[in-house]
């Protein structure tokens, strides 16, 4: 087995008990913390598929950035988990079942599917990913929503402090 | 890789995230199974870019950058989302002091 392969499983192990453990945690500090570990081993695949930026960004972003503004909050609520509220076990089954359901119907159709039969997703190699090609093709033919994505920013800036504010 | 692979796991982390919404009454991490189902349509959305990349012509070698852009501005998008929900539930804890989603039904009357 490759080493590619080897990686390749090991991350995706990672982040599937990982993902499981994001559910089924009592403590939502430590649900936090698994969904960090998620988001690396998806951080690790970028980097398999040899797209750094975006693992770059992956890591940035959402471990960095917006799991501290979870924890910050969480830890301002001050939740222990005694309070926590529990849907009663028969809701829970009914989740657990339908949620089952959607993924066996999905993967019986991506078994089917004939389009993608002997596909590749080419790892280790090609440049698309690199931060200079993203780059110049970001400030070329994607200028104008990147700084209509700025102005979403500073709309979404203004509606936080507004709302978050008090009265 | 097949791109199977990566479909398969992409459907089980969105699959994971739903049932997550499903089952949990505490609102953030109901929002953080969110951001899990984000994530897995990020995933698939870089293979998917690799796999097109893989079988364009060596002459055009920028073919599937475009998914990759996408992440980007899904990304962009996920953070302006986190900010302003984050904001809705610290208001609502204020108010009610609870995250259960089972309070959120005061509009209903």
């Amino acid at each position: 087995m490759a080493i590619t392969e080897i990686i390749f499983w090991f991350l995706s192990a990672l982040a599937v008990i990982s993902a499981i453990m994001v559910v089924v945690s009592k403590s939502p500090v430590h649900s936090v913390l698994w969904l960090v570990t998620v988001f690396f081993a998806i951080s690790g695949h970028y980097i398999l598929l040899n797209a750094q930026f975006i693992a770059i960004v992956n890591i940035i972003v959402y471990a960095g950035a917006i799991m501290v503004l979870f924890l910050f909050v969480l830890m301002l609520m001050n939740l222990n988990k005694e309070t926590e509220p529990q849907k009663n076990l028969w809701m829970k089954l009914t989740g657990v079942i339908s949620g089952g359901c959607l993924l066996i119907i999905l993967i019986s159709l991506i078994r089917q599917a004939t389009e993608i039969k002997g596909k590749i997703a080419i790892t280790k190699t090609g440049d698309i990913g690199l931060i200079k090609v993203l780059g110049k093709e970001l400030f070329s033919n994607y200028v104008v929503p990147f700084e209509i994505s700025s102005v979403l920013f500073l709309s979404a800036m203004i509606g936080a402090v507004v709302i978050g504010k008090k009265d | 890789m097949p791109i199977q692979y990566y479909i398969v796991l992409a459907l089980v982390l969105f699959c994971i995230g739903i049932i997550g919404v499903l089952i949990r009454r505490n609102a953030i991490i109901i929002f953080m199974c969110i951001e899990l189902m984000l994530n897995a349509a990020n995933l698939l959305l870089v293979a998917f870019s690799k796999m097109h990349n893989a079988a364009a012509t060596a002459t055009n070698s920028n073919v599937g950058i475009e998914g990759q852009l996408f992440v980007f501005f899904i990304m962009v998008v996920a953070a302006a989302e986190v900010s302003i929900g984050l904001a809705i539930i610290v208001m609502m804890f204020r108010n009610v002091h609870s995250i259960d989603v089972n309070f959120l039904n005061r509009l209903k009357n």
